[in-house]
């Protein structure tokens, strides 16, 4: 049963990471395809408000969960081998909370409270 | 667990008959494996182009490199057909154009929406 419902909440997560990253990207190119070109000045500006920088570290968030299940998805498919398997998705998870820690530090470092 | 199989393996990717379906779905697994790998690098841009104004210059001049124009174009069509393929699947999830007709229709949209975006893209920055 637990099995299943892991199953079932990575299936859930994908979903709605996936919906949330698709928004947050046509949004994202709507609002910086739409004002005056794009310049280091207007893109630290944008950046820096905490609206989009929250949306921003969401987006990121919700991509690392998507890389997550779907590389998973794909190296459970192809390795089949378990001690590999085990070795990779703890070096996955690794890099993806690496990435995590990094992209927060770096919009933490940005945005003005 | 893995039991051993007899079935004979036929695995002449020229012979294979992948139907329009299968072809949206192994683009959108490939398209995925290619934008994941390139996550770290768009970290790693995102944090230059907010550093300074000559590191966001950096950033802009790393495309005057073909090889890395190239690769983003690669990227771009990848997250294009991630995306419309994507939402095919959110559709298919919801029980909306299950018939093998749709689907079909859909796979074929998504394939297309995806190569239209690339090609708008590539005359975008021809122009």
């Amino acid at each position: 049963m637990s099995i299943h419902a892991q199953g079932m909440r990575a299936w859930l997560l994908q979903r709605l990471s996936g919906a949330y990253i698709a928004v947050y990207l046509v949004l994202a190119l709507f609002i910086i395809g739409t004002g005056p070109r794009l310049d280091y000045v207007r893109w630290h500006e944008l950046l820096s408000q905490p609206p989009v920088s929250i949306a921003t570290l969401l987006f990121f968030l919700f991509l690392l969960i998507h890389a997550w299940v779907g590389i998973r998805d794909v190296l459970l498919d192809y390795i089949q081998l378990q001690a590999l398997r085990f070795s990779i998705l703890m070096v996955l998870a690794l890099g993806l909370l690496t990435m995590g820690i990094w992209v927060s530090m770096i919009l933490f470092s940005v945005v003005q409270l | 667990m893995l039991t051993k199989s007899r079935r004979p393996k036929y695995l002449n990717l020229i012979k294979i008959n992948l139907p329009i379906t299968g072809i949206a779905s192994i683009l959108h697994r490939i398209s995925g494996v290619l934008l994941f790998l390139s996550i770290p690098f768009l970290i790693y841009a995102l944090s230059l182009s907010l550093r300074s104004p000559e590191s966001f210059a950096q950033v802009q001049a790393f495309f005057d490199n073909m090889l890395i124009r190239a690769l983003g174009l690669m990227l771009v069509y990848a997250l294009a057909h991630h995306f419309f393929a994507g939402i095919r699947f959110l559709l298919l999830d919801l029980d909306i154009g299950l018939d093998l007709k749709t689907a079909r229709a859909s796979a074929l949209a998504a394939i297309l929406a995806g190569l239209t975006i690339f090609v708008l893209v590539v005359i975008g920055i021809l122009l």
